[in-house]
């Protein structure tokens, strides 16, 4: 346990990033859920990239049987793994394609977040005073924004894209971060080597962005790890409710197509069972990690 | 007395600030707000009439003082599609949203918190090591695929509930109180009461089971352990006493949060609730009607946050106290 030492450690000599990017890359193999969280998060990316290969057939295009009929609600099988869908479209080769817009959605709002809660977190616990109190305001007014609710209406009027629910996540979920990142600023910026930075005369971006910063980035990456989740269960909502992007394949899009075409009535589990445990997959493993990262950083939740 | 007064400006700011933004951000939306008004058959002259009539003629910020003048007497126009007041239709769906979210999150805390205390008192075991992961599983599902794969078992498989609606075709009551407490309809609200509990459970179980951790170590439950007194009157007694308090918080935050995530939820269910409104609202560009249902699920919110200001400061007796020492 000794070795789980203070958070917050500076490192003794030179640039603190490498050293704490090197803790941060050894941490899952520190910590069994996180380790998971990283092998499940690897084996979606690996789907995602081999897409092409793994599902050879069209996911939105529709089939027919050798006998010349449409494929519709063909049950799982050797041709189709997973069945078909009441307009005979390959049910596995949706899941699969589903796989990359779940990454492309999750990622994206993962480095919108990160970035504008570090930035902002930096800078209001750095410098507090105006700076501060404005940007917590802004921080405030958009934690009591009801959060569905605001994504709908904001896809519903601004057109429903994909790069629409993104930043409808980014604005409601860069605050938390921003928060809890400001308030470890504030304990950093006490600290003896910062001060024996301020003394040598270093000026405060150096301070903030060379002495503070890389020991905040364990911080900025629990916070993207959440991002991921709740970006990928909004766009599924947000496609369930019927507002999101018609154009792409995902497994949102899957969930309405199930629901609106009686899939539950007929008993197609193998349509709607799937899409559900892939998300839930993605966004445990975010838990996992961010669990993770929490404890080896932040010992105070250790034991817990 | 000044603290309380300072949480209900915060949250009061708060929510002047989300209505500000919502009316600016309806007013600069692509097209016309009476897109669904107009029609090839009206000349300029009759839409110059229409704009007048709604009040749209009229410069942006007269429009925004008249509109802040209007919420505060409850008055948020009329609906595009429905041609009802705004105000009327959401006090009518109401009590639906209100009744499905307290009774499941109810259902969900008083669960969360044994199991959480339970779970607390058995760490270490396997039981746990399995328990965690499940009940975080649970926190990682979207709600409206837990209604689905419910739906498909318990209602189309094996018939047992009623696939959505809050009220069976052709019942007719006296007054909404009759209504709301037929067994028609408790049978109606159970799906979607137990889809919610499943999702809400796994917040107060997780913070009820670390609270009780942190809570086992602190003096006044060694101080019991000294006294001599049973395991389970330091359980129940002393350690989940104290560690009851910020669940107590998170269960009024809950009641705001979960009315905004009900959108979903209702509309699996197709439970007439003003989650479901607002998706109709939206999809069909019915501004007011969206604006009003959107607003009053931030009142709820802003209110709930209030709430749960309160409730922090009456159990927590050093917030209260002013944190001497």
């Amino acid at each position: 346990m000794a070795e789980r030492a203070d958070p917050v450690a500076p490192a003794r000599t030179g640039w603190p990033l490498l050293p704490v990017l090197r803790r941060m890359a050894a941490m899952p193999l520190k910590d069994p859920f996180a380790f998971a969280g990283v092998l499940i998060y690897l084996l979606f990316a690996l789907v995602a990239l081999f897409a092409d290969q793994l599902a050879p057939i069209d996911p939105m295009e529709i089939l027919f049987t050798k006998a010349g009929k449409l494929a519709a609600n063909v049950p799982p099988g050797a041709e189709f793994p997973l069945g078909t869908t009441n307009l005979g479209r390959d049910i596995y080769a949706q899941l699969v394609y589903g796989t990359r817009s779940a990454l492309a959605v999750g990622l994206s709002a993962a480095v919108i977040v990160a970035t504008v809660g570090t930035i902002v977190g930096l800078l209001a616990g750095y410098f507090g005073g105006t700076t501060d109190a404005v940007l917590m305001r802004i921080a405030d007014m958009a934690l009591s924004l009801p959060f569905l609710p605001f994504v709908i209406v904001l896809t519903g009027f601004l057109g429903a894209s994909t790069s629409n629910i993104v930043l409808a996540v980014a604005v409601l979920l860069w605050p938390s971060s921003a928060r809890v990142i400001r308030s470890q600023v504030l304990t950093l910026r006490e600290r003896a080597y910062v001060e024996a930075a301020r003394v040598t005369g270093a000026s405060a971006w150096r301070i903030l962005f060379v002495h503070i910063a890389p020991n905040i980035l364990p911080l900025s990456f629990v916070y993207a790890a959440i991002a991921i989740g709740w970006a990928i269960i909004t766009e599924a909502s947000v496609s369930f409710l019927g507002f999101g992007d018609s154009t792409s394949v995902s497994w949102g899009m899957m969930l309405q197509d199930a629901f609106t075409s009686q899939a539950l009535s007929r008993g197609q589990y193998a349509w709607f069972v799937p899409p559900g445990i892939c998300i839930i997959l993605v966004v445990v493993a975010g838990f996992f990690i961010s669990r993770g990262y929490e404890e080896v950083f932040m010992p105070r939740l250790r034991g817990r | 007395m000044r603290l309380v007064l300072e949480r209900f400006t915060h949250n009061a700011l708060a929510l002047l600030a989300v209505t500000t933004l919502l009316f600016f951000m309806f007013r600069l939306m692509p097209g016309t707000p009476l897109a669904a008004f107009i029609n090839e058959n009206l000349n300029a002259d009759q839409q110059q009439a229409m704009l007048e009539q709604f009040g749209l003629d009229k410069p942006m910020w007269q429009q925004y003082f008249i509109y802040l003048a209007n919420l505060l007497q409850g008055e948020m126009g009329l609906s595009f599609f429905q041609r009802r007041s705004v105000m009327t239709i959401l006090l009518e769906v109401l009590p639906n949203s209100v009744i499905l979210t307290l009774t499941s999150l109810i259902i969900a805390y008083i669960f969360g918190v044994l199991a959480g205390a339970w779970l607390a008192w058995k760490r270490g075991s396997w039981i746990e090591r399995v328990a965690v992961p499940a009940v975080l599983a649970t926190r990682a599902a979207p709600e409206f695929w837990i209604g689905m794969v419910l739906l498909a078992l318990l209602s189309f498989n094996a018939g047992w509930f009623p696939s959505g609606g809050a009220s069976s075709p052709g019942q007719a009551y006296d007054s909404n109180w009759e209504r709301i407490f037929s067994l028609d309809y408790l049978h109606h609200l159970a799906l979607p009461v137990l889809t919610l509990a499943l999702y809400l459970q796994g917040l107060p179980l997780l913070l009820m089971r670390s609270n009780m951790l942190e809570v086992m170590h602190e003096e006044f439950v060694t101080m019991a352990r000294m006294k001599g007194l049973s395991e389970w009157r330091i359980v129940i007694g002393h350690a989940a006493r104290n560690a009851l308090l910020p669940v107590v918080t998170a269960f009024a935050l809950g009641v705001g949060l979960s009315m905004g995530g009900n959108v979903v939820i209702e509309t699996v269910f197709s439970w007439p609730g003003i989650g479901r409104l607002l998706v109709q609202a939206v999809s069909v560009h019915d501004y007011p009607l969206a604006q009003g249902a959107f607003l009053m699920i931030a009142l709820v919110l802003a209110l709930m946050n209030f709430v749960a200001d309160l409730l922090y400061m009456v159990l927590d007796p050093r917030v209260s106290h002013g944190r001497k020492g």
